[in-house]
């Protein structure tokens, strides 16, 4: 079975992420690091390998520098990695990005298709939906357990009514939880050999994409202006010294709340 | 400019994050507002639609539309959006609604904002607010072209009762092939047990920094000093630590106690919303990045296998 994880390149989590003032895009300057919730879904993939074979390749939209966190799915086991890169791309919204990674897909031609719970900067969590679209694919979201039996897939889900497990066939689109698995570390040996697995940085026109349909000519959406949320007074934060649980107690008998 | 809102049903009743945006879009008073009612058996949900401010109800009765999956949804709204001409169609955040607004936003190529607090009209123009980067910037997000869909995060509206009827209009949809592909095999429902969460002054509230399933039995520890009752948040309801009965959040349940005590949770914003109007935050997490501590009151950044038993233990010895 070919699988092809859609990951993404977000901010490193230490990182103040801020919106560039000039073109009100997230800066990408500083450090970068696999999207965590993507690292579920590649872990995700790999398990179904391991169980069954085939292929599992990394699928992404970004920067060129975005390969170097593409780079951490190969050593954790992917076989390869496809970054669609294209200043053209930069500023996309949802239809353009969807069109985009569609596009390179279709490409791929894998029988199931995974991503991962939500990306740390962006915060949309709906991308799968608007791919399969484009796809024309099944799709099932917010996957908690996932199995895959011959030519079918089945995942159990948390909706606001409980539970409910959806089959589709395959070729399919799934979009996991970050509570289907612990991910598994890289190991020295995964990290070294994944410099000589094939990375290949494909173009728009690589793909066929006509410019003026991704990126901010692509998008139909805007953002008009940014302003700093209402501040929240006298928020304390505190590094525990071994009396953490006393700070806690005098804050609340402060408070009357004990 | 006339305004659509996809209005999510449960066993035919319209879920009250649905009725609240419609609500919202009736109190903008620009353009007529009308509501889509998608499903079997659904019809006494356009009653409701009208008495929450829509003067037309579009009702695609439909057996593809009895299990509560996206995909043939996405089919009979763009069949709604084709007789109405709806210029904005707006969603409720919920598993269901997210997927069907963004496989709309791709089938129409039309521009999708999501995660919006508030939504106003300037000059003739739809206007939403987003908080961003973890609620650390607030957006205001437009559109360049319509149809304008939008998802508004969850709990933001309530339904408002307005009184009015609706005209009910009956649309039928032609559905994709691949939207009737995926099939609902099972649905479980959890009954719920102990002491209800939504009633608790006191909530102690575990995440995954607790380590594993084990690790809850510090939380009740600490919740049976303050009185107070323990949740949790989904990643480990879903990892099978807690029940779901007690899981705060968007897909769980929405608790405004007087103190909430969270302890290894990290503040993503589908537990956020479901927490955010406790009157004081307590945080513990190890890691000093995580998000709660942008909303937390008071946060501690420290090792909770230390505090949380001294906690305990303190609090135990004033009683």
């Amino acid at each position: 079975m070919k699988i092809a994880v859609c990951v993404k390149q977000v901010p490193d989590a230490t990182v103040h992420k801020r919106l560039d003032p000039g073109t009100n895009r997230l800066d990408r300057s500083g450090e970068g690091a696999l999207n965590a919730t993507d690292v579920n879904a590649v872990e995700e993939a790999l398990r179904l390998k391991e169980a069954s074979g085939g292929e599992v390749v990394v699928v992404s939209l970004g920067p060129e520098k975005a390969m170097d966190s593409l780079r951490k799915a190969l050593a954790m086991g992917a076989d390869r990695a496809v970054l669609v890169s294209d200043d053209a791309a930069a500023g996309s919204d949802l239809v353009a990005t969807s069109r985009a990674l569609a596009k390179a897909l279709e490409r791929e031609e894998a029988d199931l298709v995974l991503f991962g719970q939500q990306s740390s900067d962006g915060d949309g969590a709906v991308l799968w939906a608007a791919v399969s679209d484009r796809l024309r694919r099944p799709m099932v979201s917010q996957v908690a357990e996932l199995t895959v039996d011959g030519d079918a897939v089945t995942g159990k889900r948390q909706t606001e009514f409980g539970y409910d497990v959806i089959a589709a066939p395959l070729p399919a689109v799934v979009a996991v939880s970050d509570a289907i698995n612990e991910p598994r570390y890289p190991s020295l040996k995964g990290i070294m050999g994944a410099k000589s697995k094939p990375q290949e940085v494909i173009s728009l026109s690589d793909l066929g994409v006509d410019p003026g349909e991704v990126g901010e000519a692509g998008s139909r959406t805007t953002v008009r202006a940014v302003a700093p949320p209402p501040a929240k007074s006298d928020q304390v934060k505190i590094e525990d010294d071994g009396s953490g649980a006393e700070k806690i107690v005098d804050y609340l008998a402060e408070k009357r709340l004990i | 400019m006339s305004t659509l809102v996809f209005l999510e049903t449960h066993d035919g009743e319209p879920t009250k994050g649905g009725l609240g945006v419609l609500s919202k879009a009736a109190a903008l008073g620009a353009g007529e507002v009308s509501a889509a009612v998608l499903g079997t058996g659904v019809r006494d949900a356009a009653a409701k639609a009208g008495a929450h401010g829509a003067t037309k109800v579009f009702v695609v009765e439909d057996d593809a539309l009895a299990p509560p999956l996206p995909q043939p949804r996405v089919d009979a709204l763009e069949a709604v959006v084709a007789e109405s001409g709806a210029e904005n169609i707006l969603f409720a955040a919920s598993v269901l609604g997210a997927d069907i607004a963004s496989g709309l936003a791709a089938r129409l190529d039309a521009g999708l904002n999501w995660d919006l607090t508030d939504l106003r009209v300037d000059g003739g123009e739809l206007v939403g607010t987003r908080p961003a980067l973890g609620d650390t910037v607030l957006v205001e997000v437009g559109w360049t072209s319509t149809p304008r869909i939008g998802l508004v995060r969850s709990g933001t509206f309530d339904p408002v009762e307005s009184g009015g009827t609706a005209e009910v209009h009956d649309v039928s949809a032609r559905f994709q092939d691949f939207s009737t592909q995926a099939r609902l095999v099972d649905h479980l429902q959890e009954e719920s047990s102990g002491p209800s969460i939504e009633d608790a002054d006191v909530i102690v509230a575990g995440g995954r920094g607790l380590g594993g399933p084990e690790g809850f039995s510090m939380c009740e520890e600490l919740a049976a000093a303050l009185g107070g009752a323990v949740a949790a948040t989904r990643a480990v309801v879903d990892a099978g630590w807690y029940p779901y009965s007690a899981q705060v959040g968007q897909t769980g349940k929405t608790v405004s106690p007087k103190l909430y005590i969270a302890l290894g949770i990290s503040g993503a914003i589908q537990h956020k919303v479901g927490m955010q109007g406790s009157g004081t935050i307590v945080a513990i997490n190890k890691d000093p990045n995580a998000p709660i501590f942008d909303f937390a009151d008071l946060g501690v950044v420290g090792d909770l296998a230390q505090i949380a038993p001294k906690l305990t233990e303190l609090l135990r010895a004033r009683q």
